[in-house]
C-alpha cells in the first residue's frame, strides 16, 4: 500500500480530485463514499485502548510496525469521519516514521476540510492526527533501540 | 427608555426578524436558519445597542463612585435587579444576585448552603435527565461531605418517573436539584408537585431554569421553589450574567461564595464583616455592560408578551413534530406531552453528527451530540441526538427547509 507514492505525491492526487467538484453536494458525496469502501475494523480493535474519544464521534486506531513502515487501521460511528479518515489512512499509512511525523497534511485544507480538524468539531480527528504521530514517534524509538 | 416601534402586539414574525440582525446572514451561500436556541438565542439590535450604549457613553464602576457616570451605570445595573425581581416573580430585589449563568448559580448553592448543611449520610435527589452542570456540583459536595446522590429514573418517553421520586424521598433528603424543561428532550418537568412532596420531606428545592426561563412563565412565590437559576444568554440576553433566584431567609443565612471588593461591609486584618444580600454574593467588579443590556431583552419578551411568544413557538414545535415524525427511519426522542420548543431526534443506522454536518453545509444550524446529558444519552442508549431549538424567530418555513434538510442528507448518507 502507498510503496511507491510518498506522503506528498498522496496528497497531491487527492487535492486533484477535489478541484473537479462544483458544489459541496459532490465533495461530501465522494467523502461519504470513501467512508463506506473503508473496511470496517473487526471488533477485537474496537477497545478502550484505541479509541480516540471525541465528543460526538468514536474514532479508533490501531498501528502496526512492518519493514520499517508504519500500517494504520481505522474506523468512525460517524461516516464523513470515516471518509476523512480514510483519506488520512491512505495519504499516511505504509511510510516512514520520519515521513509520518515529518506529514504537514495541508491537502486537509486544501480541500476545505479544515473546519472537520478543528477543535469545536471534538469528532476526534485531531486527536487522530496527533496519535498517527505518536504512533510513529514509538516506532522510530523502537527501531532506534533494535539498532 | 428604549422603543420597539417595529413590535406591534399582533405578532407578525418578519417583523420579530427584522430585529434580529444576524438572521439576515448566509451561512455556506444559504440564508441563515438558526435552530439552536437552546444553546443560546440570538439578540435583537436594542440589546445590541444598549451594551454598545454602555461603553460609549456611560462606562463607569458601580456602587462604588459618586461621580455622574458611575451614578447612571449604577442606576442601569439595578434597574437589571429590579426587572428581574418581576420577571420571575420574586418577593424582594435582594433575592436577585446576578451571576455568570446557571452554572454558576448552582455552584454557588453547592459551595455556601451546600457546604455548610449537607453532612454525612444525608441525600440530594436529582434526575437522570439532568444537565451536567446539574449533575457535576452535586458529585463533587457528596464525594466531599460523604452524601449520596439519588437519581430518579425517567420513562421511555422522557417524563420523571414521579413514583420513584415519592419513593426516593425520605427524612434523610436535603436537597431536590432538579430541570424545569429538559435542554435534551424538552420535557417540562412537575416542579410545582415536585417542590411540595420535597417540602413536605424537609428538603429544599433547587430549579434549574436555563431553558424553561425563556419559555414558561416563571413564578417563584407560586412554585415556593427554594433557589432558581436561569441564563441571560438564553433568553436574548448577552452571555456572561445570569440569575440565582434563592429565598431571603436562606441567602441570608448562608456563608459566602466569593471573597473580595463589594461583598464585605468592613474589612480589619481581625475581622471581616460581609455586605448585606444581595451583594454579599457579587463580590468584585461585576459584568455592568451586560447586566445592563439584558434588561432590554426583558422589556423586548414583555413587549411582545411571554404567552403570545409560547403560542408561536408551541406551533413550531406541533408543526416540526408532524413533520419530522413522517420522515421514515427517523425517531422522536422526548415524547413528554408538555414540551418546551425543542425537539430531538435519531435517524436509524445514521450517526447525529453525519446529519449536523449535512445540514449545516445548507445553511442550517442544529446541535448535535450528548447535549451536556450523557447520563440521559446512556439511559436512552443512544451516542446523541440532532436537536433542532425553536425561539420567537423561528418560521414554519425555516422548519420546511429543516425537514427538507434532513430528507437531503438521509439520500446522501444512505
Amino acid at each position: 500500500m502507498n510503496n511507491y507514492k510518498t506522503i506528498a505525491e498522496t496528497e497531491k492526487d487527492i487535492i486533484e480530485d477535489f478541484a473537479l467538484f462544483d458544489t459541496w453536494e459532490e465533495k461530501y458525496e465522494y467523502i461519504i463514499d470513501l467512508g463506506k469502501k473503508l473496511p470496517p475494523l473487526a471488533d477485537e480493535h474496537k477497545i478502550e485502548e484505541n479509541i480516540i474519544k471525541g465528543c460526538q464521534s468514536t474514532v479508533w486506531l490501531i498501528a502496526d510496525y512492518r519493514d520499517h513502515k508504519v500500517f494504520y487501521q481505522a474506523d468512525s460511528d460517524a461516516m464523513i469521519v470515516k471518509g476523512l479518515v480514510s483519506m488520512l489512512i491512505q495519504v499516511l499509512s505504509g511510510h516512514s516514521p520520519d515521513e509520518i511525523i515529518g506529514a504537514k497534511l495541508d491537502f486537509i485544507r486544501e480541500i476545505g476540510m479544515m473546519n472537520h480538524l478543528a477543535q469545536t468539531r471534538s469528532n476526534g480527528l485531531l486527536a487522530m492526527v496527533k496519535q498517527i504521530k505518536n504512533y510513529a514517534l514509538a516506532f522510530k524509538s523502537i527501531k532506534t533501540i533494535e539498532v | 427608555m428604549e422603543t420597539f416601534s417595529t413590535i406591534s402586539p399582533v405578532f407578525d414574525v418578519d417583523t420579530i426578524r427584522q430585529n434580529f440582525p444576524v438572521l439576515s446572514r448566509q451561512v455556506n451561500g444559504n440564508p441563515l436558519v438558526y435552530l439552536d436556541n437552546a444553546a443560546t438565542s440570538q439578540k435583537p439590535r436594542a440589546v445590541i445597542d444598549a451594551l454598545s450604549k454602555y461603553y460609549t457613553l456611560y462606562n463607569a464602576n458601580i456602587h462604588r463612585g459618586l461621580h455622574s457616570l458611575a451614578e447612571e451605570a449604577t442606576a442601569a445595573y439595578e434597574a437589571t435587579r429590579y426587572a428581574v425581581q418581576k420577571f420571575i416573580g420574586a418577593a424582594a430585589v435582594e433575592e436577585i444576585i446576578f451571576t455568570r449563568g446557571t452554572t454558576e448559580g448552582i455552584n454557588l448553592v453547592a459551595n455556601t448552603w451546600g457546604r455548610q448543611n449537607i453532612q454525612a449520610g444525608d441525600e440530594i435527589i436529582i434526575s437522570e435527565m439532568e444537565h451536567h452542570s446539574n449533575i457535576v456540583p452535586w458529585q463533587i459536595l457528596c464525594e466531599e461531605k460523604n452524601a449520596i446522590l439519588k437519581v430518579i429514573p425517567i420513562t421511555d418517553e422522557g417524563e420523571l418517573r414521579m413514583d420513584v421520586y415519592k419513593n426516593l424521598l425520605s427524612d434523610k433528603t436535603k436537597l431536590v436539584s432538579i430541570t424545569h424543561a429538559s435542554n435534551s428532550l424538552g420535557t417540562i418537568n412537575p416542579v410545582k408537585e415536585i417542590i411540595s412532596l420535597a417540602h413536605q420531606a424537609g428538603a429544599l428545592v433547587l430549579i434549574d431554569g436555563a431553558q424553561s426561563a425563556v419559555h414558561l412563565d416563571i413564578d417563584v412565590l407560586d412554585l415556593d421553589c427554594d433557589f432558581f437559576a436561569f441564563s441571560g444568554h438564553k433568553i436574548y440576553g448577552p452571555t456572561g450574567v445570569g440569575v440565582l433566584y434563592g429565598k431571603k431567609e436562606l441567602l441570608e443565612n448562608m456563608p459566602p461564595y466569593m471573597g473580595g471588593g463589594e461583598m464585605i461591609k468592613e474589612v480589619s486584618f481581625e475581622k471581616t464583616t460581609y455586605n448585606e444580600l444581595p451583594y454579599k454574593y457579587e463580590a468584585g467588579t461585576p459584568n455592568i455592560g451586560d447586566t445592563i443590556a439584558l434588561k432590554i431583552a426583558l422589556d423586548f419578551i414583555n413587549k411582545i408578551g411571554k404567552s403570545t411568544i409560547r403560542k408561536h413557538e408551541t406551533d413550531l414545535l406541533t408543526y416540526a413534530t408532524r413533520q419530522l415524525e413522517d420522515i421514515p427511519g427517523l425517531s422522536i426522542i422526548g415524547k413528554a406531552p408538555e414540551k418546551v420548543s425543542l425537539i430531538s431526534f435519531v435517524i436509524k443506522n445514521i450517526h447525529p453528527q453525519d446529519i449536523g454536518v449535512l445540514l449545516d453545509n445548507q445553511g442550517i444550524a442544529v446541535r448535535t451530540g450528548h447535549h451536556c446529558t450523557q447520563p440521559l444519552m446512556r439511559r436512552l442508549g443512544i451516542p446523541g441526538t440532532v436537536r433542532a431549538s425553536f425561539a420567537m424567530y423561528n418560521t414554519r418555513q425555516e422548519v420546511d427547509k429543516l425537514v427538507s434538510g434532513i430528507q437531503k442528507a438521509i439520500k446522501m448518507l444512505s
